[in-house]
């Protein structure tokens, strides 16, 4: 049995640690911090912390000025509010003058699950992506979690994470070691490659040891740094195998699928599938049920690997041809 | 105190100057802040031109980021940046943007020109004024149409619930918008009673009164455990008589003829 760990929790913790390792870290929520898990942070640096009460606007100023005086500031809330309540906040104060601010947002994607389509967050990696000087990630278990926040931590700009509200499978070896902007290799495999982050990475592992009982043989990148990509790991991906999948739990425009496939254009067009939400909003519903209703499993990405190494051999046959 | 009247002449000379060469600005907001930010320069804050980064220094936020060529003007003549750089304003490679940048500009504290998010910004620092045991003193300086943006309460709220002493808000009330005047576009009133109301000590004075600008800052500095905010009643484009009250000179610059008619008149 995969053991399952929150990936919020592991914030909250780590964040507290970084706490007592750095006077200069000041933590920014706005009335959730019992669900983002900074109140860990609360407890042990009140002094530090900062409730700014449901006021996301006013928190990301806040922290600009904060961070413009020297702190390292972490502001966290739900991913819906944290990128779009706020994005004037965020791209006028923080990420033009490239403010140390890091935005961690927890509940991302649609696993938020009953609350329902105004709290899924769907646009979120794209709205960040959108703004110039800042790093997005999206770790794929708690392991990635802690080292993310230690990074992002100790790197001067804007960072947005986001994070889940589910318990996620551990996915990587306890010896993983998170390096900001580059791939991981999951798995090997030459037929195709499936790109993903978040929760996906675990159903693209379910898909990928699914394909291989039928002799697909299909490579796993983790690809936490949603921006800046790591372009080489794409670009070789696309070379050696011929056929990538992205896998996301996020709107099918601007996020993972849709920066990849910029790479990929530009540098070894290949055949390509983008496993994600499509253009519409969602519904209440439990969060497994939702994945599979939007098309987020290991088996929707089991069919979509399929579908794109059978273009990949009609383009060959087609070359082929006399 | 002439002294001051003679300088906040000079920044008016400026920014007409300024916005005219440009062809493009907003003249009325400068104008109207022009007494206020001529008291905050020549005589209310610490800085050290020379030092912009200064930890001790107190802080300027210009939340009404339209304003831009009044600061550019005062920074010039606090010896921030050469007075011939202001010749530069809003051109392709000058250090003077549109509206302020903290990346551009030595002295310029934030990014600004979407409006609401100063007083935010300003809490921000006056936090870590406080966490670092830092004398310093935060100054915002907001627009009274910017008052009708949401975010201006949230952080109206906060500095009180935060009991930030070393922060203080100065609104130009000079009653004029873009569309028209306050009253016919979102009336804010009884502007100081809704700050009062939200926690703030409140002061409102004629923002073209030296003695009562000094005598309101001088004041602000006693008030303990609550933020000040000073209602500075102003005339827009005050000091040229032709802009002074009209919403046309919000947003449009002088005419070369127009400009030597104002020039005159501050001479």
């Amino acid at each position: 049995m995969v053991q399952e760990v929150s990936t919020r929790d592991v914030y909250g913790q780590t964040l507290a640690q970084l706490g007592a390792e750095n006077p200069d870290i000041v933590v920014l929520d706005a009335d959730l911090s019992r669900s983002t898990m900074t109140k860990f942070f609360a407890e042990r640096f009140p002094e530090r912390f900062f409730d700014c009460g449901i006021a996301e606007q006013n928190m990301m100023s806040i922290a600009a000025g904060l961070a413009a005086s020297g702190k390292t500031v972490f502001a966290s809330t739900f991913a819906v509010f944290a990128t779009g309540r706020c994005f004037d906040q965020l791209r006028m104060s923080v990420a033009q003058p490239g403010l140390n601010v890091k935005v961690v947002s927890t509940h991302g994607g649609i696993t938020v699950g009953e609350d329902g389509f105004s709290h899924h967050s769907i646009e979120d990696i794209a709205l960040a992506c959108s703004l110039p000087s800042f790093t997005v990630i999206v770790p794929a278990d708690a392991i990635e979690t802690a080292q993310v926040v230690r990074v992002a931590a100790s790197t001067n700009g804007p960072f947005y994470i986001r994070l889940s509200r589910p318990k996620t499978p551990l996915v990587y070896p306890s010896d993983y070691h998170f390096v900001l902007g580059k791939a991981a290799i999951m798995r090997p495999g030459s037929d195709a490659t499936i790109i993903a982050n978040g929760l996906m990475v675990a159903a693209a592992l379910k898909a990928a040891e699914r394909l291989q009982q039928g002799n697909i043989s299909c490579r796993v990148l983790s690809m936490p740094t949603v921006k800046p990509l790591d372009e080489a790991a794409i670009l070789q991906a696309a070379q050696e195998t011929g056929a990538i999948v992205t896998a996301e739990e996020h709107l099918e425009h601007g996020g993972l699928g849709s920066r990849v496939a910029q790479v990929v254009v530009k540098g070894k067009p290949v055949p390509m599938s983008l496993v994600a939400i499509k253009n519409s909003y969602t519904k209440s519903g439990k969060p497994e049920q939702l994945l599979q209703k939007c098309g987020l499993t290991a088996e929707d990405i089991e069919a979509a690997v399929r579908e794109t190494i059978r273009r990949k051999w009609r383009d060959a046959t087609i070359a082929e041809s006399p | 105190m002439e002294e001051l009247v003679q300088m906040a002449r000079r920044l008016r000379r400026h920014v007409v100057t300024m916005i005219a060469q440009a062809g493009s600005g907003h003249p009325g907001g400068s104008l109207s802040a022009a007494d206020i930010i001529t008291a905050l320069y020549f005589k209310e804050l610490r800085y050290d031109p020379t030092n912009p980064q200064w930890p001790e220094r107190d802080r300027f936020i210009l939340s009404k980021g339209h304003a831009a060529p009044i600061l550019y003007a005062a920074l010039a003549e606090s010896g921030y940046f050469p007075v011939t750089e202001l010749s530069t304003l809003r051109q392709l490679g000058s250090c003077l943007q549109g509206h302020t940048d903290r990346t551009m500009t030595p002295g310029v504290e934030m990014s600004s020109g979407s409006l609401g998010q100063g007083l935010s910004f300003a809490i921000g620092t006056a936090l870590a004024g406080r966490l670092d045991k830092r004398s310093y003193r935060v100054y915002a300086l907001l627009g009274d149409g910017e008052c009708d943006e949401g975010q201006v309460w949230e952080a109206a709220m906060a500095a009180a619930h935060f009991k930030l002493d070393n922060l203080l808000a100065i609104v130009d009330h000079n009653g004029l918008q873009l569309d028209g005047s306050n009253r016919e576009i979102m009336n804010l009133e009884p502007l100081a009673d809704k700050w009062r109301s939200f926690g703030w000590h409140a002061i409102e004075i004629n923002g073209h009164d030296f003695p009562a600008i000094l005598g309101a800052f001088q004041k602000a500095r006693q008030i303990k455990g609550q933020p000040t905010v000073i209602i500075a009643l102003t005339v827009k484009g005050k000091g040229v008589s032709f802009m002074e009250n009209k919403v046309e000179f919000h947003g449009r610059a002088p005419t070369a003829e127009e400009m030597a008619k104002a020039l005159k008149e501050l001479s």
